[in-house]
């Protein structure tokens, strides 16, 4: 596949992400050139993630998820990668956690990220096993915060049903706050950037998905990276053709990024 | 809420010990898993109080408490919805606690995990870790508690239940093997004394087999080591060679067959009405796919020599299929014996040609009623509900893992299989179309990648091969296994990199570790070659394994390549990068094209490839009938429940949706991921409401091209159920049948179906048994040719069946899976079977009634039909006449186009001329077709006139009315989803 941009996103990998070949697919239709690399190169040499304009955690198994979903993989983002994480946040690099990457990014500390601090901050926020104790595979209904900063997801709270669906597969996809305090927070500052039309796995606040107060980092449950062609919509075949126009929901969150780099790299040019 | 107080454990720093560790769910996290197990156990009558989980721990390691407390808070506790300790917390007043660890040597993935990430966090690789989960019930007695553990909570053949908080000393040291050569008495035996030889050191082999062994061993002057005789057993089992299938058979056919056997390939007909087939196999399902290539038929690129069959898919690319059983393991250990069915299937995949991506997996489960009452389950057998569970969740956790959409299954319910639950699994890859071969070279590397060796999985291939009885489950605990999906992941990781590599391929072949393990692996590889492999240089999980178990173990996750030496180090270096073992195990090639085995410097087994692989011998097998009594045949066993002509329609219908059979599966479906991969473009599950049961799954199997292949199966075996009056004859034409009208409803070429057969059958040594197989192949012959649809690969699995403590049998009606896939020209032109809300005619297109031969006429000439007019346009929805007929089949469709606001429905006259009971008849070679009311529909409908004569009307009142009954479609959908919703 081409691209036409020099804008640069990275997508992490390690054994049992799964979830990669969509990531990359999603940021290649969005014109970035893409790399896929294994989280222990970049634990290796950090410094590798300077090169990168957005950065990208996949959804999947990491380590076969079994002392709980994405805990492997965010100890060794707390472990090795917060620094150079920390210095690509303040650099401006979006960052989109999908499903096991959002149970990562939670669980390093990089969201809610109300501040980030120096030392990973201990999470105020989690995934935990839906409420019917298994995996839900389902293509649910969404809403989007008009007003949430988040650049993820800008413009598409227009959108109506039934194209504004996202394909949902997880097992540990309920979001838990610690406690009140958090969801008010989350609630103040416009964080939850979408949420389900419905309650399909006990979320609280049907939150399927939060960014930082900066709307840069983002983590949900659903799959935008499995909603890039009309033709991954669940009942495609019967949508009348007008309502498939333009780029289908899910790619154009990563659009949205790519566009954010641009007009962030304008800025700092003007 | 009553919260019993943690006994926190002194912190001590001994230089090696063993900690326990306790993670609980907090209170704002609930206990998903403990709701669910109060939910089960109230289904099993036990009602509890309160139940609460949690997970356990056991750590032996050199850590001080500083580095067990980063363990305990910084790797095993989320912050927000967990609490932990070190110890055990004391149970409350009347507390019941059940406790479940894996056994010594199980797979117990979540310990490697930990394993793994201790040495992450503390650099320590000594760490020893066993993980467990505790359960403390309120409010049951401890007997109910010891009934919970049994039914419910743990399996004996895998797990141990403690009643109390386990906490041992130190975990057992397994004592170290004896490795001394041993001998086998084999040329002095009796026939007697080798058939108890066989029996009881689990060879399995036949009395012919254990002769001709005899006379190699009396031909070489010596004893056979026991290395040497397992590796004849492993290699000589059904599971391997498919000796029934491969067999010549004489067969006595009923009087006024409908076969017609002058003529065929391979089949001589004898004046006394007996035919002789030689080589059933090749003279039926791969004569069928040869004749057609022959033919002209040129898109296959490799049929039944291969792990999987290979089709061209375009110009780069080609597919490959393989759909393998797990039977006798999913008996004792659903979950396991699923999970290992799956992972084996894509190790197929990734061992065909020089390897295949794999991208869409399937699975097909045969079990018993799930209503069945306890009392009448067997000893020795486990529930068909829990069975169901388990392989569902093995399935489920294996795939989704692997990163494999699961997107085509079918549930058949029978109560015959209740002691032998059937599990199909399949896989599809994709791979170059340049990759499709591989051959070791002499001098090659033998390389084992992935998981250790251990001894699970020992006997596998000789235990599935075997009649199981109620004893099973104790006999053949070890031939059970978990697996480690993670390990296999990264494994596929690390191939498809060695595959792809810059300087092209880094190996000359490749296969799974499957049934058998090394031995048949290494066996089959090295057949043209030789091979000399030293068993002490596998990496293995624990010490205390004889060379004999190393070499049969069938431990997961391994595969075996030959590598030319000057490749090894960049395979090895991509290996680290991919955290995936790599050891040498010798070298392919040996100067008398043997087989040579050393341990530690000792030869332990030498077997001539040629006596190996040829020298099993083939008795001429006897078969008869296999076909049910005079008067019924023809009709297939529908016949026979043939409704009267004036029944109930509403409560039929509502009956017939509530028919496990034909109820919704989405319980089941839902739990698979089935968009992983991001390829899927008609899901398993069609229509607004995201529950219509859909013929056939689509996927991309190229990213971005439009081009699209679809996936689906058909079975039948009530037709072809001898019990009933059936005819396996029909049933083999019925499955091909029904599987292609699943493809083409979806919008596949029928010009481009490749098929694949699973026998699941009883007993072959019964005449009859053998002769319903006969037929069967028969069929698929037949089908195969006049579908145009060539057979890629197959498998078979036999003696299916169960004797019970008291020494009755029970045997599985012969069951035949065909799984098909074919191209989709344009992915954009698929249609689904959801009514579609405009003013269109829903037309009934076929027709015929029952199973008979005449669908090899009308069939294809249907299928070729139906895909012609969805290819043209104007066709809105199109489904299947199967099971329940065309009254199922509508109101399928109603349910699937449901929705809020939504509200199709449909409205027909029934024909005087079938009455009201034919609505609920099977029928062959049939669709529904809904077609617009427009100019393009016309000519639809022109194009099907002459096939379809019954309009049935498409309203907008979310109804099903038949004039007899009126039926809102909500009911309908209630009755359709009240069964399988566990």
């Amino acid at each position: 596949m081409t691209s036409s941009t020099d804008i640069r996103a990275v997508v992490l990998r390690t054994a049992g992400t799964n979830c990669d070949g969509e990531m990359v697919r999603a940021f290649t239709l969005a014109e970035a050139q893409t790399d896929l690399v294994h989280l222990d190169r970049v634990i290796a040499e950090p410094a590798l993630l300077e090169r990168y304009d957005l950065i990208a955690f996949p959804g999947g198994f990491s380590y076969g998820d079994d002392v709980g979903a994405g805990r492997v993989f965010a100890v060794k983002v707390r472990e090795h990668l917060f620094p150079a994480l920390r210095a690509a946040h303040e650099r401006g690099v979006p960052m989109i956690g999908v499903c096991n990457g959002f149970q990562v990014l939670v669980q390093a500390g990089l969201l809610p990220g109300n501040e980030i601090h120096a030392e990973p901050d201990r999470p105020t926020v989690a995934l935990a096993m839906n409420s019917v104790g298994r995996l839900i595979d389902d293509w649910p209904g969404v809403e989007y915060d008009a007003d949430s900063a988040c650049i993820w997801t800008q413009g598409l709270a227009g959108l109506e049903e039934p194209v504004n669906l996202l394909p949902l597969a997880s097992g540990e996809g309920r979001f838990v706050p610690a406690s009140d305090d958090v969801m008010r927070t989350l609630e103040a500052n416009r964080q939850i950037a979408v949420r389900y039309t419905s309650d399909i796995n006990g979320s609280a606040g049907r939150v399927a998905g939060i960014c930082d107060p900066t709307g840069r980092i983002f983590g949900l449950m659903p799959h935008p990276d499995r909603y890039l062609e009309w033709t991954h919509h669940p009942y495609w075949t019967r949508l009348e053709r007008e309502q498939m126009r333009g780029d289908p929901p899910g790619l154009r969150y990563f659009i949205n990024a790519v566009q954010a780099v641009s007009a962030g790299r304008a800025a700092l040019a003007s | 809420m009553n919260q019993p107080s943690a006994a926190i454990e002194p912190a001590t720093n001994a230089p090696r010990t063993l900690r326990r560790i306790e993670v609980w769910p907090s209170e704002q996290a609930g206990d998903p898993r403990a709701d669910s197990v109060k939910k089960q156990a109230g289904d099993l009558g036990v009602e509890c109080r309160s139940v609460r989980t949690a997970r356990v721990y056991l750590i032996e390691s050199p850590l001080d408490d500083a580095q067990l407390e980063r363990v305990r808070t910084g790797l095993l506790t989320d912050p927000v919805l967990e609490r932990s300790h070190f110890g055990s917390e004391a149970p409350g007043a009347g507390v019941e606690i059940v406790e479940v660890h894996p056994l010594p040597g199980v797979m117990d993935p979540a310990a490697q995990t930990v394993q793994d990430a201790i040495e992450d966090l503390t650099g320590s690789a000594d760490a020893h870790v066993m993980s467990g989960l505790r359960y403390d019930f309120k409010g049951i007695t401890g007997e109910q508690a010891e009934f919970l553990a049994r039914r419910l909570l743990a399996n004996g053949v895998i797990e141990s239940v403690h009643r109390e908080a386990y906490t041992p000393g130190s975990f057992p040291e397994l004592p170290p093997a004896d490795q001394t050569l041993r001998h086998a008495t084999i040329t002095t035996l009796s026939e007697e004394e080798l058939k108890v030889l066989s029996r009881e050191g689990h060879l399995f082999l036949s009395l012919d087999e254990m002769k001709a062994i005899q006379d190699y061993y009396k031909a070489q002057g010596r004893e056979p080591t026991d290395v040497e005789l397992e590796t004849l057993a492993q290699t000589w089992s059904e599971h391997c060679v498919h000796k029934t299938l491969k067999s010549s058979v004489r067969y006595t056919p009923p009087a006024d067959d409908i076969i017609q056997w002058a003529g065929r390939p391979g089949v001589t007909v004898h004046d006394d009405g007996t035919v002789e087939i030689d080589n059933l196999l090749k003279s039926t399902v791969a004569a069928a796919t040869h004749e057609l290539i022959e033919e002209g038929l040129d898109w296959t690129l490799s049929v039944f020599v291969d792990n999987a069959g290979i089709i061209k898919f375009d110009d780069e690319n080609a597919v490959c299929v393989k759909v393998e059983t797990h039977n006798h393991p999913s008996a004792i250990e659903p979950y396991g014996g699923a999970a290992t069915g799956v992972g084996g299937c894509i190790r197929d995949i990734m061992g065909t040609g020089l390897s295949a991506k794999p991208i869409a997996n399937t699975d097909v489960f045969c079990v018993a009623m799930p209503d069945m009452p306890m009392d009448d389950v067997p000893e020795g057998c486990l529930h068909p509900r829990r069975i169901l569970k388990r392989v569902v969740e093995g399935v489920r956790d294996y795939g989704n893992r692997m990163g494999i959409p699961t997107l085509n299954g079918a549930v058949h319910f029978d109560n015959r299989y209740i002691g032998n639950p059937l599990v199909f699994c399949g896989c599809v890859g994709v791979m170059p179309i340049d990759l499709t071969h591989g051959d070791a070279e002499p001098g090659d590397r033998i390389i084992a990648l992935g998981g250790r060796t251990g001894r699970d999985g020992i006997h596998g291939a000789t235990f599935s091969s075997a009649e199981l009885t109620d004893e099973h489950a104790d006999e053949f605990s070890h031939a059970v296994q978990i697996g480690n999906a993670i390990e296999e992941k990264r494994t596929l990781d690390a191939i498809l990199r060695a595959r792809d590599h810059e300087s092209g391929c880094l190996y000359s072949a490749i296969t799974d570790c499957g049934a058998g393990g090394f031995s048949s692996a290494i066996g089959e590889m090295g057949e043209k070659l030789g091979a000399e492999v030293h068993l002490d240089r596998a990496p293995l999980k624990y010490d205390g394994l004889r060379y004999d178990e190393i070499w049969i173990s069938e431990s997961q996750e391994r595969m075996i390549l030959a590598v030319p030496a000057e490749k090894v180090a960049t395979l090895q270096s991509i290996c680290d990068e991919e955290s995936v073992e790599l050891a040498d195990l010798g070298e392919f090639g040996t100067p008398d094209r043997e087989l040579i085995l050393h341990y530690e410097g000792v030869e332990v087994g030498r077997l001539g490839m040629a006596f190996l692989h040829d020298g099993i011998p083939m008795p001429t097998r006897e078969a008869s009938g296999g076909v049910g009594a005079e008067g019924q045949r023809g009709k297939g066993a529908e016949g026979e429940e043939d409704a009267p002509a004036d029944i109930d329609v509403k409560s039929t219908l509502l009956d017939l949706l509530r028919d496990p059979n034909i109820a919704s599966k989405r319980w089941i479906i839902r739990q698979y991921d089935h968009e992983v991969q991001g390829n899927t473009v008609i899901k398993p599950l069609v229509g607004p409401g995201g529950i219509g049961p859909g013929d056939a799954a689509v996927i991309q199997p190229v990213p971005g091209s439009k081009k699209g292949l679809a996936i689906a199966c058909g079975m039948a075996t009530p037709i072809g159920d001898p019990a009933k009056g059936g005819d396996p004859y029909l049933m083999a034409l019925a499955a091909v049948d029904e599987c292609v009208r699943n493809l083409v409803c979806v919008g596949a070429n029928p010009d481009k179906i490749a098929i694949l057969d699973n026998f699941c059958w009883p007993s072959c040594d019964r005449p009859e048994n053998m002769g319903a197989l006969v037929r069967a192949c028969m069929g698929c012959y037949d089908a195969a040719k006049a579908y145009r649809a060539p057979f890629i690969s197959g498998k078979d699995s036999l003696n299916n069946q169960f004797r019970t403590k008291d020494g009755s049998l029970i045997e599985i009606p012969p069951t035949l899976l065909i799984t098909g896939v074919a191209e989709v020209e344009d992915v954009s032109k698929c249609v689904t079977m959801d009514l579609k809300a405009v003013t269109s005619d829903l037309v009934l297109v076929g027709g015929a009634s029952g199973a008979s031969s005449s669908m090899l006429e009308h069939g294809p000439v249907l299928a070729k039909l139906i895909s012609d007019c969805v290819q043209t346009g104007g066709v809105l929805a199109a489904h299947d006449v199967s099971d329940g007929g065309m009254a199922v089949a509508a109101a399928e469709m109603t349910i699937a186009a449901r929705a809020e606001g939504a509200s199709a429905g449909l409205e027909w006259e029934v024909p005087p001329s079938i009455g009201s009971g034919g609505m609920f008849e099977f029928l062959q070679s049939t669709y529904l077709v809904q077609v617009q009311t427009d100019r393009l529909g016309e000519s639809v409908l022109e194009r099907l006139s002459g096939y379809a004569d019954w309009r049935i009307q498409v309203t907008d009142r979310g109804k099903l009315d038949t004039g007899d009954a009126n039926i809102p479609v909500s009911d309908l959908s209630a009755a359709f989803h009240s069964t399988l919703d566990w």
